[in-house]
């Protein structure tokens, strides 16, 4: 039963980043229909980004705000100059433009930081705590409460205030909104910025866990397409649900299930999204577009 | 070779499904097109003779991807199924060929088709439920088979040899034949290509590929006119990925190696660019794309190991941007411009 308890929390904290990304995915998805495949490379160049700061000898905190900060205008200025071309565009040419953005954004970070794994700092002590005969590590407890403050940041910005309220409007009815004076496009290049920056959130988060490498975010980012999937591209509260779901039946599955282990993880999350796109398309949360032809 | 105008479709697709169907219509093979061939394949053959063996392993690797991009270029450029996940029958094709070869000692020849049906099998039972799958989420689901398939390989340890893949040793020519092992395993596949190319063609440019572009511009219309989508949609999917296990069967010759690593998620990417680069819809694009991928990596990684896919993301971008068409695209509407200066002032559209 401990054990039961600390895989469910530790998958919580996993689960936690999962979410994350797979919120910035959907937030981009509901305001542009884009699935952003670079969403993941996006989040591990802002976390070489925070390790660059911290080498500078910035305090820990203060690099993680310059890193929000430099994630969200890179967001922007990404969705502006790379995406805004091929806003019209078909479904493939969009794919592409994104894989492109994919490989460009690894191998820079490659070409810069080099291939070598490189440890990241937790800001959280390394101590373990417990509580009775459980022991939970300080960093997933700290990753589930800063994964919760941004979370509840976000939804405190899209729900009380009028740029959130904006934004909301500019995704779900551009022409209308355009009659109300929103400017729709500057909306859809911020939401790419808020998704950069909460990506670049849970990149921090995971990469002490993962360590440092340009392709630590690929597996990453297939959890939280799958988590995307399993709460439904078309719901934000459906990305968190899914990604939490995610994270734990990674870990119960990992722990419980002999055969599976360690070495089928990225197995398990192509069957979940096969198996909830066959069963249910549209997620446990999302609502089935109808599209009038 | 190809249909005139099937490059610009893809990306703007639905918007001229009529001028397409014409354009798949054009029939035969034109005098020009024909000396254009000939000259191709006149290279083609005396190429192996004057190069290092080394050169001539680099252009069996251009064959063998042209015959991938073709397959590919078939499922995403023709029939406007998204696939980032081609490395994975690829995969699939290689270690079809390895375990015959190294378990069983099964002849080298014998293991091409089964590698092929194989891959039809397999592709043709993953195109079912991607039926469902509409335009992204067959890309992801696609992409995170692409993810999965080396975990996948490893994991079948017993067969695969797991992350020490499986050595073979590289086909002997028959007897009789002058020709070195590179050179042997060159001709070998340059007549696989050549067949599979013949047959692509074929098929596309009749009723079928008509069906096929069809159900890309307008799946509602296709459907109208009689064409059985789901059906259609299952078997390029199955035709598409037995080409592409075809080749990953000839790298594995090829390369006489096989190992998980090899077929990440990057190698799906390559394939993408491959066909984007050569043009999206043409036959002829995956000769080009072929030559793209197996030559500018080699000829970037001097500058740097990251460079090669620095350089891949930029004109993934790049083309999208300016050449959506792609080399083979962009050499038609140059073809066009300079024999028909008529259509030319016009946009030839």
């Amino acid at each position: 039963m401990d054990i039961f308890v600390q895989q469910v929390v530790s998958g919580l904290a996993t689960g936690g980043i999962y979410a994350s990304l797979a919120l910035a995915l959907v937030m981009i998805y509901q305001a542009t229909d884009v699935v952003n495949f670079a969403q993941g490379e996006m989040a591990m160049f802002s976390t070489y980004l925070a390790w660059t700061f911290l080498q500078a000898g910035m305090p820990y905190w203060v690099a993680f705000c310059c890193t929000v900060i430099v994630a969200f205008v890179g967001g922007l200025v990404i969705e502006r100059v790379v995406i805004r071309p091929v806003e019209n565009a078909p479904i493939l040419s969009i794919v592409i433009v994104t894989l492109g953005l994919l490989v460009i954004l690894n191998s820079t970070a490659g070409w810069i930081y080099s291939y070598i794994q490189k440890p990241f700092p937790s800001p959280f002590p390394s101590k373990p705590i417990r509580i009775g005969n459980i022991v939970f590590g300080a960093h997933d407890l700290g990753a589930i409460g800063v994964t919760l403050v941004v979370l509840a940041l976000l939804f405190a910005f899209f729900r009380y205030t009028t740029l959130g309220l904006a934004m909301r409007a500019a995704a779900q009815n551009p022409a209308s909104s355009r009659l109300c004076g929103i400017r729709v496009s500057w909306m859809l290049a911020l939401g790419w910025g808020l998704a950069a920056a909460f990506g670049s959130v849970a990149g921090i988060m995971v990469a002490p866990v993962v360590f440092l490498d340009p392709n630590m975010m690929v597996g990453i980012q297939l959890y939280a397409f799958a988590a995307a999937t399993v709460g439904g591209f078309t719901s934000p509260l459906g990305a968190v649900v899914g990604g939490l779901l995610v994270g734990v039946t990674e870990n119960l599955v990992g722990t419980y299930v002999s055969f599976i282990g360690t070495e089928l993880k990225l197995t398990v999350a192509l069957a979940m999204i096969i198996v909830v796109l066959l069963v249910r398309p549209s997620g446990l949360f999302g609502r089935t577009v109808v599209r009038r032809v | 070779m190809e249909s005139r105008y099937g490059a610009e479709r893809a990306t703007e697709a639905v918007s001229r499904p009529v001028a397409t169907l014409s354009a798949a219509r054009a029939p035969a093979v034109r005098p020009l097109d024909l000396i254009g061939i000939v000259l191709v394949l006149a290279v083609a053959i005396a190429l192996p003779f004057g190069l290092s063996a080394f050169r001539v392993f680099q252009f069996t690797q251009v064959l063998i991807y042209a015959i991938a991009l073709l397959g590919l270029n078939m499922l995403t450029g023709f029939n406007g199924q998204i696939s980032l996940g081609h490395g994975a029958f690829y995969a699939i094709g290689a270690y079809t060929t390895a375990i015959m070869i190294d378990r069983w000692n099964i002849g080298y020849a014998w293991t091409i088709p089964v590698a092929g049906i194989l891959c039809l099998v397999v592709g043709f039972l993953f195109g079912r439920p991607a039926l469902r799958l509409e335009g992204l989420y067959l890309a992801l689901a696609t992409f995170a088979l692409a993810l999965a398939i080396p975990q996948i390989l490893k994991y079948f340890e017993h067969w695969t040899g797991g992350s020490q893949g499986i050595v073979l040793s590289k086909p002997k020519p028959p007897l009789g034949l002058r020709l070195n092992e590179d050179q042997w395993l060159y001709f070998f596949t340059l007549a696989i290509t050549i067949i599979l190319f013949v047959l692509a063609w074929n098929l596309l440019r009749g009723r079928v590929g008509r069906a096929i572009v069809a159900i890309r511009d307008n799946h509602i219309a296709a459907e109208a006119m009689g064409v059985d989508s789901a059906l259609y949609k299952s078997a390029v999917f199955g035709v598409s990925a037995a080409y592409t296990g075809i080749a990953g069967a000839l790298s594995a010759l090829a390369v006489a190696f096989v190992a998980p690593d090899t077929y990440n998620v990057f190698l799906s990417i390559t394939f993408l660019t491959g066909i984007v680069i050569g043009g999206l819809a043409t036959i002829s694009g995956a000769v080009f794309g072929a030559l793209f991928i197996q030559f500018i990596p080699n000829w970037a990684q001097d500058i740097s190991k990251a460079a090669p896919w620095a350089i891949f993301g930029l004109f993934l971008i790049g083309f999208m941007y300016v050449m959506p068409r792609g080399i083979a695209g962009f050499f038609r509407v140059a073809w066009i411009r300079m024999t028909r200066p008529a259509v030319a002032r016009g946009r030839p559209r």
